[in-house]
């Protein structure tokens, strides 16, 4: 207990110094633990992904679509539990910069599919019921202040003209890591008018959703699909939701490394504040650890008073900066809730914000304790007086 | 006339040298003398005799070139460092020129260091602290920092870190050599008594005369060598 009191006397005994360094290891931590959410962000896709759940697309890309008709050849296929399928709609909502995704899509279908997307039967019903209705995450209906029964007009870019919508249903996420940013209508309403307008686009689906009733047979399955329409106009490619994920994710995986690697440098460069640190508070104190080796006490409890003061500081900067990245995450998150949709603080950033820290503490203290250890006592009680 | 009494500190043929670079100097030459149970030795010399370094040997902070330094009935020349650590941490009390206490400590924690290496509890270890600093007459102000107390005070305070684990031998180095004339008075009265009434065996380095007068016996080195006791 006396050893803690002078460890947390000895960290505070130059406050500017201790104050500036752990204010040094709270934005380092902030700033470490907003970037590794920022990573959590962009693979939110993959970790919301389900392995029951299957994605077709067209072989060559997925720009190109497939015909509606395969619909009914992929249900009849073994272990298909559920098909959805739908469009991309990509339309804009009164201003480019007012970005979401939308899509058009068989909503009762894609809806089994998706049972983390929460819509109350009434409203369900209300949207399955009207041809033009749709349906929209709460967060987006909290962006735009959109209530059940608004009109909603959405300009087509993929898909030109103006598209009008009636709000019919609010979803919500089962948990915090369900996108919520999401509106969905009704692929008929969008195939009927295309039919009218482009004859030759209609019919068509950007995509299947594929529901299985056993994941452990999901690679099999996509296999059979894919087979099924190998040498067709339209060959398909199978694959589960996660690795439709990751493929969109490795499309930008140079940024997600440049990322990583500036949250690791982040951590080197405090590394080296807090190293400086204590090695200017280690060669100032060299006197007393030959005091306090002259009393009788070995390098073991020498090294422990440096690594304990290097830690203290370390930890309490990693409390602070661990604290402040809600709130700042929560900020971030709002602001740019367009671009990263799920933008959560994860129980594995905290963790790694502590191993950080811990890493920092032990670091820097590894030279002042090594030399403080080796220092002869005669020496060291030259350094008093 | 040699001592009836029973050498507690015993060297023979001791040396000591320090390396500056390629060059290698000598500091104690063939050094052999006895110190007495309850002694309250002298040693005085011109600076760099040394006399803080034979001091820093038969206190076990330094390590001998060669010889043999027994202390006790222990030859402290054979321990490693953390046998000698402990060795210290029972059989010596220091007390330096400048008090090297601990100035995030108050005066009775700055006392009870030592304590924590022992096996006492934490009431024992008050009371043990307590009654070192009564003995040194600062019962009062144990809950004092070092930077609130005069410079005798904080030699006090330092003595009575050095006799609170009840040490056999008390090793000071100059422990006047920075206080003003009373304080240096009471210092070296205190030390005294402690010789006295406690039978602790006292080893001081000294400039000073007067510090020296309140030794049993004195002994001086000049250039490494020791010269014949004055008493």
């Amino acid at each position: 207990m006396r050893i803690a009191r002078l460890l947390w006397r000895n960290a505070f005994r130059h406050r500017l110094r201790t104050f500036l360094t752990v204010l040094g290891i709270t934005i380092a931590i902030l700033a470490f633990g907003m970037l590794r959410t920022v990573i959590g962000a962009w693979y939110a896709g993959v970790d919301a992904s389900s392995a029951s759940r299957l994605v077709t697309r067209n072989a060559i890309s997925l720009i190109f679509p497939l015909p509606i008709s395969y619909k009914d050849r992929i249900r009849q296929i073994e272990g298909v539990k559920t098909v959805s399928y739908g469009n991309w709609f990509g339309g804009i909502y009164i201003d480019e910069k007012n970005f979401f995704a939308n899509f058009a899509v068989d909503i009762s279908s894609y809806l089994r599919l998706y049972p983390e997307f929460i819509l109350s039967p009434d409203q369900l019903d209300a949207v399955e019921r009207d041809r033009k209705g749709c349906v929209a995450g709460r967060k987006l209906a909290e962006r735009f202040g959109w209530k059940i029964g608004d009109s909603i007009v959405l300009k087509g870019t993929i898909y030109p003209g103006e598209w009008e919508f009636v709000l019919r249903g609010i979803y919500h996420g089962r948990d915090k890591t369900v996108d919520e940013s999401q509106m969905f209508f009704h692929w008929d309403y969008l195939n009927e008018t295309v039919k009218k307008l482009v004859p030759r686009r209609a019919d068509q689906a950007g995509f299947y959703m594929i529901g299985v009733r056993n994941p452990a047979q999901a690679a099999e399955i996509a296999a059979t699909i894919d087979a099924s329409f190998r040498n067709s106009l339209a060959e398909t490619m199978t694959e589960t939701e996660k690795a439709f994920a990751l493929g969109f994710i490795s499309m930008t995986e140079a940024i997600v490394i440049a990322i990583r690697l500036v949250s690791y440098v982040v951590i080197i460069i405090i590394m080296a504040v807090v190293a400086n640190t204590m090695a200017m508070t280690a060669r100032e104190r060299i006197g007393e650890y030959a005091v306090f080796k002259t009393l009788g006490f070995g390098g073991f409890h020498i090294a422990g008073l440096i690594f304990g003061e290097s830690l203290l500081i370390s930890m309490t900067g990693c409390v602070l900066g661990a604290a402040l990245t809600y709130p700042a995450a929560a900020v971030f998150a709002d602001a740019l809730s367009q671009y990263f949709p799920i933008f959560n603080v994860e129980p594995r950033t905290i963790l790694l914000d502590i191993g950080a820290a811990l890493l920092v503490g032990v670091v820097a203290a590894v030279f002042p304790a090594w030399r403080a250890v080796r220092i002869r006592i005669a020496e060291g009680l030259r350094h008093l007086g | 006339m040699a001592d009836a009494r029973e050498p507690i500190v015993s060297i023979r043929n001791l040396f000591k040298s320090y390396r500056r670079g390629s060059q290698i100097i000598p500091v104690l030459e063939d050094i052999t003398f006895d110190i007495a149970e309850g002694d309250f030795l002298a040693l005085m010399g011109p600076s760099g005799s040394g006399k803080s370094t034979l001091l820093n040997l038969l206190a076990g902070i330094d390590k001998a070139d060669s010889g043999s330094i027994r202390v006790g009935g222990v030859e402290i020349t054979t321990l490693d460092e953390t046998e000698l650590a402990r060795w210290r941490a029972i059989n010596v009390g220091f007390i330096f020129q400048f008090y090297n206490l601990i100035p995030v400590l108050t005066a009775f924690e700055n006392v009870e260091l030592p304590l924590l290496l022992t096996r006492l509890s934490k009431k024992e270890r008050r009371t043990h602290a307590e009654t070192a600093l009564r003995v040194v007459g600062l019962a009062d102000r144990m809950d004092h920092y070092p930077a609130q107390l005069s410079g005798g005070q904080q030699q006090r305070v330092a003595i009575a870190r050095a006799v609170v684990t009840d040490p056999a031998i008390l090793v000071a180095d100059e422990p006047t050599g920075d206080l003003d004339r009373q304080s240096a008075a009471e210092i070296l009265n205190l030390m005294e008594r402690l010789n006295r009434e406690s039978g602790k065996t006292i080893i001081m380095v000294t400039h000073d005369p007067r510090a020296a007068e309140k030794a049993h016996s004195i002994r001086h080195l000049d250039k490494g060598v020791l010269t014949d006791a004055d008493r």
